[in-house]
């Protein structure tokens, strides 16, 4: 399918396009932080207390916080930590997860196809925040373990999909005809069902980085991940909530930009799903 | 009676792949603690104490001994009921499972009723008002609903509802001045009934309602948006415009003959939607500082609480097969029934 046509697809949604519009402001503004943000040191150790607990004004978009800094450069430098997780759990868990659900669903050895679906399953049956935080827990609490908590339970997920999507088409007539004709296993797999699997793994990787960041935040919430003085998003709403109701502006505004990001992956995820979906006839 | 013969054996075959499902798990779990880095003995005694009583206790929990002896031991003990002694609370993990998970429980159960009602009402009132206004704000509403992580809607109901407008109390499950009703069932709401403390009642009430209402708002999202999507796909078939020609009055339609089919794919999206209730009971409880289970899981693990984590991990694996197979049950239970009538008449 051609670029320029997945695309018109694509713009067909308004709000898909609004989402990734707004993704491309957000990935733009955390990537150049330091040379947008209005004081770029606030992102680090810093105090100034003269200034602290200042409501949103002019000096300060979104107010600052209890040791006087801007909550808005936190905010945008608390984006990086948030997307860096979601890339870096994303290729380290899609990968593995894609290669293994081939497996399996391709192999003749049913045994092997068992023991993966086994182990997929296992890591399955428990909702991803618990086993989580539980990794994380009994790591030392920094983005560094939160990243790998997180992608060593997310892994299965793919394996799952892919496995579904190869299962379904290993006995069609094509992969037949490649067999026959005495193509390799990896060519086969790699030219006849991979391409099959792109469409639904993409949607889900868009739909994914939500959850992911919505993950490190709850997280960094409970305190197991981006560890203070360190602009996490999660850390921040919860070092904010102490502050409530009278320094709204501590809570409200972190937990308004992780709103914000999920909300245009969700709408891009969307989007993708549509473009996707036409094609199955 | 084949159909009867089919589904006892598809249980039986669930609730092996369940068990099996969990004493991975079980395995999993104990092994990630057990290979952790730091002393769980040191850490529970605190730096006071002094070597040998360090090592006494590392003797206690057969910390010595090689993995697969430890797992034996911890299973075995399992089997008698025994899921090891807290390191933080001091106490067996059994005592403190009996006193936080019934607190969880209620609140999970009045989220289920919420969202139950909320969701599906709106669903099927968005799915046959279709690109009404109520279906244009619903759909607005569910968006930023599943874009919201429940902390933040906990914080923002907490700002909105409890300090702004003044509606409902903050913390806790029942106000401090009261007195707590005889524990019957574990739930207050359910026990001051029974015991006709009427007072407690509406006051427990008044605090749940929160945590309840923002622990429902993510399944409400989902669930609204699959049932609206099924109704409106329902609503094109056949035997709905049939019931219309022949004068059945609309309420009737969608009660008696959208619902059932509409409720499938709702249903089975539920099991994988309580894994997200788990999950958000967590940091909900959190918020509003509700004393159950989940709040009673974060502790322990900030606390390094070996014995402690590994059983909260166990306990929501099972409740979470426990639920998933419920649902897998209950749908292969509707679907073929509909196959059937359908083929039938």
């Amino acid at each position: 399918m051609g670029v320029s046509k997945g695309w018109y697809k694509f713009s067909r949604n308004p709000l898909s396009v609004l989402g990734l519009t707004v993704l491309i402001i957000i990935v733009l503004a955390a990537v150049f932080a330091p040379y947008i943000t209005p004081y770029p040191e606030h992102a680090g150790p810093f105090t100034n207390f003269r200034e602290s607990s200042l409501p949103p004004g002019p000096k300060h978009f979104f107010g600052t916080d209890t040791v006087g800094r801007d909550v808005f450069t936190r905010v945008i430098f608390g984006y990086r930590f948030s997307l860096l997780l979601a890339v870096v759990v994303i290729s380290l868990s899609v990968p593995p997860g894609i290669l293994l659900g081939l497996i399996a669903g391709y192999t003749k050895r049913r045994s092997l196809e068992i023991v993966i679906m086994r182990v997929t399953d296992i890591f399955l049956a428990v909702p991803p925040l618990v086993l989580a935080l539980a990794i994380t827990a009994m790591l030392s609490p920094n983005l560094l373990n939160q990243m790998m908590a997180i992608s060593l339970m997310w892994w299965p997920w793919y394996c799952r999909l892919v496995y579904s999507v190869t299962t379904s088409l290993r006995h069609e007539y094509f992969v037949h005809d490649a067999e026959l004709t005495g193509a390799k296993k990896a060519f086969i797999l790699i030219r006849s069902i991979l391409p099959n699997c792109v469409g639904p793994v993409l949607t889900k990787i868009t739909l994914d980085m939500g959850f992911v960041i919505t993950l490190g935040a709850s997280l960094s919430f409970i305190g197991l991940g981006v560890q203070p003085p360190k602009p996490g998003l999660g850390t921040m709403v919860a070092d904010g909530a102490k502050r409530l109701p009278a320094e709204w502006w501590m809570t409200v505004f972190p937990a308004l930009a992780i709103v914000l990001v999920i909300l245009s992956f969700n709408l891009i995820g969307d989007g993708l799903r549509d473009m996707f979906a036409v094609e199955e006839i | 009676m084949v159909y009867e013969e089919k589904m006892l054996k598809y249980i039986g075959m669930r609730l092996l792949h369940s068990l099996f499902v969990l004493f991975g798990l079980s395995l999993l779990i104990f092994f990630i603690s057990r290979v952790m880095p730091g002393d769980p003995a040191r850490v529970a005694l605190g730096p006071l104490a002094t070597e040998e009583q360090v090592q006494k206790l590392r003797m206690e929990m057969h910390l010595d001994k090689p993995f697969p002896v430890q797992y034996y031991y911890w299973l075995r003990s399992v089997t008698h009921g025994d899921l090891g002694r807290s390191l933080y609370t001091k106490r067996p993990v059994v005592r403190d499972l009996n006193e936080y998970l019934p607190a969880t429980l209620e609140l999970v159960l009045c989220s289920f009723i919420i969202s139950l009602i909320v969701g599906q009402v709106s669903g099927v009132l968005a799915g046959y008002f279709r690109n009404s206004w109520f279906d244009g704000f619903s759909r607005m509403v569910s968006y930023i609903g599943v874009a919201t992580p429940a902390f933040a809607v906990a914080i923002f109901f907490l700002l909105i509802f409890s300090h702004i407008l003044g509606f409902a109390p903050t913390v806790g499950r029942i106000g401090i001045v009261m007195r707590p009703p005889p524990r019957i069932t574990g739930f207050i709401i359910f026990d001051s009934l029974i015991a006709g403390q009427f007072k407690t009642a509406v006051n427990a009430f008044k605090h749940i309602i929160l945590p309840a209402t923002s622990l429902a708002v993510a399944h409400i999202a989902q669930e609204g948006r699959v049932t609206r999507s099924s109704i409106v796909d329902n609503l094109q078939k056949d035997y709905v415009a049939a019931h219309t020609v022949h004068g059945i009055p609309t309420h009737s339609i969608i009660f008696k003959y959208l619902l059932k089919p509409s409720l499938i794919p709702t249903v089975s999206i539920m099991g994988m939607d309580f894994a997200f209730i788990i999950a958000n009971a967590f940091l909900v409880e959190l918020v509003f500082m509700w004393p159950g289970f989940a709040r009673y899981a974060v502790t322990v693990m900030l606390n390094k609480d070996l014995n402690a984590i590994v059983a909260v991990v166990l306990i929501v694996g099972v409740a979470f097969g426990i639920v998933n197979l419920i649902v897998d049950i209950v749908v292969s239970f509707l679907d073929p029934r509909i196959r059937l009538q359908r083929k039938g008449g």
